[in-house]
């Protein structure tokens, strides 16, 4: 276990480190290495021999991977082999479906989010989640959505429209709804809503981003307009997305992670990962052998 | 006959027989509500709707006392059934999956079904023997327990309604699961729950049976509720049941009043249905 100074250490460094991981982009080595207790601090996020379960039947194999602090790091794999699962895992959002279990550990900031002294909750605040379908409320307006959050929460704004306003800024909504803040939610267009879904995680000035195919169901114009925009906060928020779209993960992405079958198959630079892959399953996946 | 005509034949048969089963089933619907107006509405005056019942011989008089004790028992049906109804319903849709909210699902069905009597008889053992007196609160509280199993299952119904997805985005916004139902999912399925309600509240405020040994009647102005009240459907009850013209034509009245309050209860749950669905 690291200790907490050295944890303290690594966060007072870590603009410094994050500029390293740039620089010098993960290799094989720094992979496996990642893995082992101390430089894995490295990370925002640790996710150490990870295993998921719905009922008996096992989808995540034990996987473990570091997630960059203040990047973007991208999940591909083939349907069904456990993308959805595993990032439902990394804010606590796997255990709410009946029958869904989890062993590993995750560390946020070196601390396990599954240790039991600690509150799921708390951990949803801290790591917001985009869903594949928008979802904004529908009973309530563009602004409440916004700040619903925090609203909801019991938690009190001090300025409530410089929030809103911020926080659809970053989205890139702002400029579409601000004449029409009362409207319901549910009246945007698809792409709009999920914006709006983004604003409201944002809102909450979370620490990882977390979205699970956030273009899926949208246009390609609606998906340029999230792209760019991930882009944007990719730059103060930890993000990792999934996606099934390859070209989706080397546009917005540093890192890429391959799943298949409910394994980690190859963990890279995206640049690596998509022009240099070191293993034949992931050739095959991009290259579309299969998938 | 070819196959053709055959069918034709058999076709118009078939048509014309659900024409007139659909007629038969019509004509004592429309013939009850025609001949309640035509009996009724000769007795509706102003006076009607605001005075007392006036004793045998006397002309005039009127229901105002059994209106306001109807208003009186439905609220405090309300106040008891609509919390106690919504919460079991929401505990059965979000919590429900066990043996336990088997055994409430099932007893609120068989609940649905009984005969109200049994209600007010329950209702008499349980409130009126002990307070030793029929009273507004006993007659609201067996009003309350009639509401019960269709605010129960619509609530439950409607909240099932309700997609996961919502659920999943209070979630991942760090809300507590309470929280959840209470901010997210019940105002979703709230004005569906309100038809519900309202429904129920129609269906109470025509029953007379529980009434009868809870909430007794009273010739005078009441809002006590450890005293007896009158209520619009007993006052129907009894000046139908007695023997004197003039008060057969006040329950006419009274009558009409109470069919057209249904009929307004039951508009305004549509209303509400179409409203909702035209905000989809
Ligand atoms: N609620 C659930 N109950 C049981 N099995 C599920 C559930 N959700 C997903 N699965 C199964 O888990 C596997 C991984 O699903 P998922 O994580 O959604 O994959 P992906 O997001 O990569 O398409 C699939 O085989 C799917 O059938
Ligand atoms: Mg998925």
């Amino acid at each position: 276990m690291i200790t907490a100074k050295q944890m303290f250490q690594l966060r007072d460094t870590g603009g410094a480190v994050a500029i390293s991981e740039e620089e010098a982009p993960l290799s094989k080595e720094r992979i496996l290495r990642s893995q082992g207790e101390e430089v894995g601090a490295l990370g925002k996020m640790q996710v150490k021999d990870l295993r998921a379960w719905f009922g008996k039947t096992e989808i995540i194999k034990g996987v473990s991977l570091s997630v960059a602090d203040k990047r973007v790091t991208a999940i591909i794999g083939p349907s069904g082999c456990g993308k959805s699962t595993f990032i439902r895992c990394l804010n606590r959002m796997h255990e709410v479906v009946p029958k869904a279990h989890v062993a590993g550990r995750v560390l946020l900031d070196g601390v396990d989010i599954y240790d039991r002294k600690i509150d799921p909750v708390k951990i949803r605040s801290r790591v917001g989640m985009v869903f594949q379908r928008p979802n904004p409320f529908p009973t309530m307006s563009i602004r409440e959505n916004v700040l619903a959050g925090l609203k909801l929460n019991g938690v009190k704004v001090s300025r409530p429209d410089e929030l809103v306003e911020q926080v659809l800024e970053q989205a890139a909504l702002w400029g579409e709804v601000k004449d029409i803040l009362n409207r319901s939610g549910a009246s945007l267009s698809g792409g709009q809503q999920q914006r709006l879904c983004i604003a409201r995680a944002l809102a909450l000035k979370p620490e990882i981003l977390l979205m699970d195919e956030p273009c899926s169901a949208l246009d390609p114009i609606a998906t340029s307009r999230i792209e760019e925009l991930i882009h944007s906060i990719g730059k103060v928020c930890t993000i990792v997305i999934v996606t099934h779209n390859m070209q989706q993960a080397a546009r917005v992405s540093q890192y890429t992670a391959f799943f298949y079958m409910g394994e980690l198959v190859e963990f890279n630079d995206t640049d690596i990962l998509f022009t240099k892959p070191g293993n034949q399953r992931t050739e095959d996946y991009i290259t579309g052998r299969f998938g | 006959m070819g196959v053709y005509q055959r069918r034709k034949f058999v076709d118009g048969v078939m048509r014309s027989w659900c024409i007139l089963a659909t007629l038969f089933a019509v004509i004592p619907l429309f013939s009850l509500l025609a001949y309640v107006l035509l009996k009724g509405v000769g007795g509706l005056n102003w006076s009607f709707f605001i005075e007392l019942p006036k004793p045998v011989g006397e002309l005039g008089g009127g229901i105002g006392n059994a209106l306001l004790g109807s208003f009186v028992l439905l609220a405090i049906a309300s106040i008891f059934g609509i919390p106690v109804g919504v919460f079991a319903g929401v505990y059965l849709s979000e919590f429900g999956a066990n043996p336990f909210g088997k055994l409430v699902r099932f007893c609120a069905d068989v609940m649905s079904g009984v005969p109200s009597i049994l209600i007010g008889i329950f209702v008499y053992t349980l409130v009126v023997l002990p307070m030793r007196s029929p009273s507004a609160f006993a007659g609201g509280i067996a009003l309350g327990i009639l509401m019960l199993p269709t605010i129960i299952r619509t609530t439950e119904e409607l909240i099932k309604l309700v997609p996961n997805s919502l659920r999943e985005a209070g979630l991942a916004l760090g809300m507590a699961k309470w929280r959840v139902i209470l901010r997210v999912v019940l105002p979703a399925g709230m004005s569906g729950i309100a038809t519900g309600v309202m429904l129920a509240i129609a269906r109470a405020f025509g029953e007379t049976a529980p009434l009868l040994f809870t909430a007794g009647s009273y010739p005078f102005w009441s809002v006590h509720l450890n005293k007896r009240i009158s209520s619009l459907p007993v006052q129907i009850y009894e000046y139908a049941g007695s023997p004197y013209e003039e008060w057969h034509q006040q329950a006419w009245a009274a009558a009409l009043v109470l069919v057209v309050m249904v009929l307004i209860l039951n508009l305004a749950a549509k209303l509400l249905t179409s409203s909702r669905s035209h905000a989809r």
